[in-house]
């Protein structure tokens, strides 16, 4: 076995032990990115600090203190997190030089109990798409067969995990943007529920939605990156004061639930392969005790047209504060001044922000307009109520929901980059659950027949992250997935 | 038609800084420093990844605020964003509440020109400041330090009719500010703004007329002469055929004019929304009790009381509760000395006086409460006269000793033993003979002039009532 190949526990445990430094893991993993990233571009920055922070863990390790329970393990962190004095873009041209001043909290837990940074990887723009084609860096594709994008917006998270370039990443998901690439490059991606991760120092999308999670090879590598990432902050109004108590080593695999399987989910246009790997695992899941039960969300038709109210409202004030004044991208004026403050805010925002990031702007910008506040983003907030009553409903009557990730498995690169509302559609099974704050995560089961990753997804009650995982440690399990390499790189 | 055939329409937005230690959803400090941006955190400066997290003093100051001017504070308010592009608000929007202010409706009472006034508010809700940008011909330098400083938006009622109404209006609210200690009220400093919405229309008229929106003005005098200029320039417009735009315009002191500064129609659509950064604040009952029970007594009450239980003229109680603590200086000095005229007389005069000479504030009085209380006991025990104790007034706030010290060192003790008295009246009478034979030939005027000596004699120090007894007594043989 290689260091790179390694899990979290076993890097972090054979790191304590003295087995390997963690100078030489970061190493590893560094030498691989080296060797690969340029067929996959799953990074926009490395960290140059990486090898110090790992050989702090050593000495630490040496001088017989504990680092903590990620004691030199590396992390690929997506471009969306502030890292101090460490670039940070968005993947856009706004922040293509921003150094932040501080560091988001998650991350600087993650670096807390022992994590090491070992680059900030590519997304779509301002987490802004389902491919990671909207990157002002390029497109990230897919580790398991490159024509196929990683899928987004983290997907250079998903793609470093899936080409063995880190051994878990961190994500954030606002509308399925961990549930999906993670489920496109064969791993465990979980979106856990809205306030058990402190947003702050996250540049924000849609803050209502967005929320940091982990992505990994194995269910137990992302229970390792959530013990590292949850809690109450200060910093953060909307993060929950429940304290989060540590799951690594407790957590039991488990069929003993009642699953809901919401018949609106298994009809309409998804991929047959999509479709009976799904019912495969409904199948097997049976086998193996489980109970499953028809239920039904008779909203979650409207998921995706609230889901793109509320995201693109909020989304449009959220991005206000790139003016260029302040920090970021600015303008060069094409005559030797400005003619006015107008025209700089105009040019530097026209220039600095992609197409999609400019098309969702505009679309928020005019859900809030006076005189369309009310028919676009009230009514859509009502609704979003009635979705997220749906499943407080459904949850009466079992304990989790299974449901495909996706409509699709990965797409090729470049199929969907002209068809936006064929884009938006992907996400019809993921954003109902970011509307209403629930923990979903993604377990991959199987391949297609050309071998691109398939998986399945739960979606839990409010803060029952633990029966989420219980049951998705119980498929990771019967699915038989782990160990399956991405073997698109040459 | 006249001026007198129009009646204006005013409305008042006070912006009372809240005097919290740091700002409203950052840890930075509010405290005043001289460098540019050096009281500035990455959320003040709206850097990406920053969030708000609402500082609860602010809070509890506004439902302070707003007990005081007898709002109902409800039980879940919401943040909204306010968004437009300016370079003093590093966000692109104002964290303000909108739809749902923390408090709504209420009054303030005071009195113009004598006469008991009562404007109704519409609501007072919170917001964060912005920062200042200062333009130097090409260029504009932008400082962040007042960037989320914590405001109460106070709204009055369109009821105001007159200049000096407004004037008064916003004297009655800073007294209020500054009795429950949230904002000094200093409109010089901008720790209170006040933007004055004026229209006119014909008496009889109840369509209001379009609403002029007048900022920058920052005296108490400048808001009567704003006002009074904008008034006057909207008649005019009327009648002379012109339009009146709705627009924003700022007062001028030096040339007394009000300039336009932009119209409103052509600029924003502010496109408020709720902030999703910060939960519906809810304020429960327990809270707003504590905080009620911790205000002070009010000034309007407390005018009240003085003319009540200290029986002072209207003048006088308005006068003395001012300033809350000058009030608590009355109080404490009349639970001395029992004597609530005199207490307010030494204040009003000899008090007040020095304090306008010295620039002084009453907490810094060199004469105590409890010193002043003395003093006027020792009057009214007759152990000084009133004429004697304007100079022992005058050393007291020199040196900041108590009376019946400086009574002593000063020998001015009064001559009240009578042995005394009739002694020194005897050498008098003895001196004069002639002015004697006058007295007792039915010349009673002469009376003064023997009161004058005896009290020259003992150097003023002779207790008055005395000497006239005893004059009378030995001048009839």
């Amino acid at each position: 076995m290689e260091l790179y190949q390694l899990t979290v526990k076993e890097l972090s445990a054979g790191i304590k032990q003295k087995k390997f430094s963690a100078v030489e893991v970061s190493r590893a993993f560094l030498k691989r990115i080296e060797q690969h990233d340029k067929q996959i571009n799953a990074f926009i920055s490395l960290n140059p600090d990486c090898e110090m922070a790992a050989k702090r863990v050593d000495e630490q390790i040496a001088r017989g203190e504990d680092p903590g329970f990620l004691a030199g393990v590396p992390i690929a962190v997506k471009d969306l997190f502030c890292t101090k004095n460490l670039r940070t873009t968005a993947a856009s041209k706004m922040l293509e030089n921003f150094i932040p001043p501080y560091t988001a909290t998650c991350v600087a837990r993650m670096q807390t109990s022992g994590a090491v940074i070992l680059g900030k990887t590519n997304m779509d723009e301002f987490a802004m798409g389902s491919s990671n084609e909207n990157s002002y860096f390029g497109g990230c594709r897919n580790p398991w067969n490159l024509e196929y994008v990683a899928g987004g917006s983290s997907g250079g998270s998903a793609a470093a995990v899936a080409g063995l370039f880190a051994p878990v990443a961190m994500g954030s998901d606002t509308g399925g943007s961990i549930r999906q690439p993670a489920s496109f490059c064969g791993l465990t991606g979980i979106k856990p529920t809205y306030g058990r991760v402190s947003r702050y120092g996250m540049i924000a999308f849609a803050s209502s939605l967005d929320q940091p999670g982990p992505m990994g090879k194995t269910v137990e590598d992302c229970i390792y990156a959530l013990d590292g990432m949850c809690g109450p902050d200060d910093h953060d109004s909307t993060v929950s004061r429940r304290a989060w108590k540590p799951l690594r080593g407790h957590i039991k695999r488990s069929t003993q639930f009642k699953v809901g399987l919401p018949k609106e989910y298994m009809v309409g246009n998804v991929d047959s392969e999509v479709m009976s790997a799904f019912v495969k695992c409904i199948e097997d899941m049976k086998k193996a005790g489980v109970e499953f039960v028809d239920v039904s969300l008779p909203h979650s038709p409207y998921a995706v047209p609230v889901y793109y109210m509320v995201a693109t409202s909020e989304a449009s004030s959220n991005l206000s504060r790139y003016d260029g004044l302040r920090f970021g991208f600015r303008a060069k004026p094409t005559e030797k001044e400005w003619s006015s403050l107008e025209e700089l805010y105009c040019e530097t925002r026209a220039q600095g922000f992609g197409t999609e990031v400019k098309r969702r702007i505009l679309l928020g910008t005019f859900a809030l307009s006076s005189g369309y506040y009310d028919a676009y983003y009230a009514k859509a907030s009502k609704v979003r109520n009635l979705i997220r009553q749906d499943f407080l409903d459904v949850f009466q009557s079992c304990d989790l929901i299974m449901a495909p990730v996706t409509t699709t498995p990965a797409f090729k690169a470049g199929a969907r980059v002209y068809d936006p509302m064929r884009m938006y559609l992907n996400d019809i099974f993921t954003t109902a659950v970011n509307l209403s704050g629930l923990p979903g995560m993604s377990v991959p089961v199987g391949t297609t027949q050309i071998g691109l990753p398939l998986g399945v997804q739960i979606i839990g009650p409010h803060f029952a992250e633990e029966q989420m995982l219980s049951l998705a440690l119980a498929i990771e399990d019967v699915a038989g997935f782990v160990g399956r390499t991405a073997n698109g790189l040459q | 038609m006249g001026y007198n055939d129009y009646e204006a329409v005013i409305g008042l937005e006070i912006h009372a800084q809240l005097f919290t230690k740091s700002k409203i959803f950052s840890g930075a400090s509010t405290t005043f420093v001289d460098n540019d941006n050096g009281q500035v955190t990455p959320v003040c400066a709206g850097f990406p990844g920053t969030l708000p997290v609402l500082n609860k003093g602010a809070v509890e100051l506004a439902i302070r605020t707003g007990l005081a001017l007898n709002c109902e504070i409800n039980k879940t308010s919401i943040f909204s964003r306010k968004q437009y592009f300016y370079p003093d608000l590093p966000k692109g929007y104002q964290i303000s509440q909108y739809d749902k202010p923390t408090c709504s409706g209420g009054y303030v009472e005071f009195f113009v020109d004598g006469n008991l006034s009562r404007v109704s508010l519409e609501r007072a809700h919170m917001e964060e400041d912005a920062g200042k940008s200062t333009h130097y011909g090409d260029y504009t330098l932008v400082n962040l330090n007042r960037a989320g400083v914590p405001l109460l938006e106070i709204v009055s009622a369109p009821e105001i009719r007159t200049p000096l109404q407004a004037a008064e209006y916003t004297r009655a609210v800073r007294q209020i500010l500054r009795y429950i200690g949230v904002c000094d009220g200093n409109l010089e400093e901008g720790s209170m703004r006040a933007d004055c919405n004026v229209s006119v229309r014909k008496k009889g008229e109840t369509k209001l007329g379009t609403k002029v929106e007048l900022k920058n003005i920052n005296s108490f005098k400048f808001i009567e002469k704003a006002i009074e200029y904008e008034i006057f320039r909207q008649i005019e417009c009327v009648e002379s055929g012109e339009p009146i735009y709705q627009e924003t315009r700022l007062y001028d002191s030096a040339k007394n004019k009000t300039f336009s500064m932009r119209s409103k129609e052509e600029a924003q659509d502010y496109r408020y929304f709720p902030d999703p950064d910060l939960l519906p604040l809810t304020i429960d009952k327990e809270w707003i009790d504590k905080v009620k029970s911790s205000l002070p007594e009010l000034p309007m009450v407390r005018f009240r009381r003085f003319q009540q239980e200290y029986q002072l003229s209207d003048n006088d109680s308005q006068a003395l509760i001012q300033e809350k603590n000058l009030a608590d200086y009355f109080e404490a000095t009349t639970a001395v000395c029992q004597n609530p005229k005199a207490s307010s007389n030494w204040i009003m005069s000899e008090l007040l006086r020095e304090m306008n000479e010295n620039k002084t504030e009453i907490e810094n009085s060199p004469v105590t409460s409890k010193n002043l209380g003395e003093m006027i006991q020792l009057i009214d025990k007759g152990t000084i006269s009133g004429k004697m104790a304007k100079q022992v007034f005058s050393e007291m706030w020199k040196t900041g000793k108590g009376a019946a010290t400086l009574i002593q060192s000063m020998g001015l003790e009064q001559i009240t033993d009578e042995g005394a008295i009739a002694q020194i009246i005897n050498d008098i009478i003895l001196a004069n003979p002639t002015q004697v034979e006058q007295y007792r030939s039915g010349k009673e005027k002469v009376f003064g002039f023997f009161v004058g000596q005896v009290m020259k004699a003992s150097k003023g120090q002779a207790n008055p009532d005395a000497v006239n007894k005893l004059l009378k007594d030995k001048l009839k043989g």
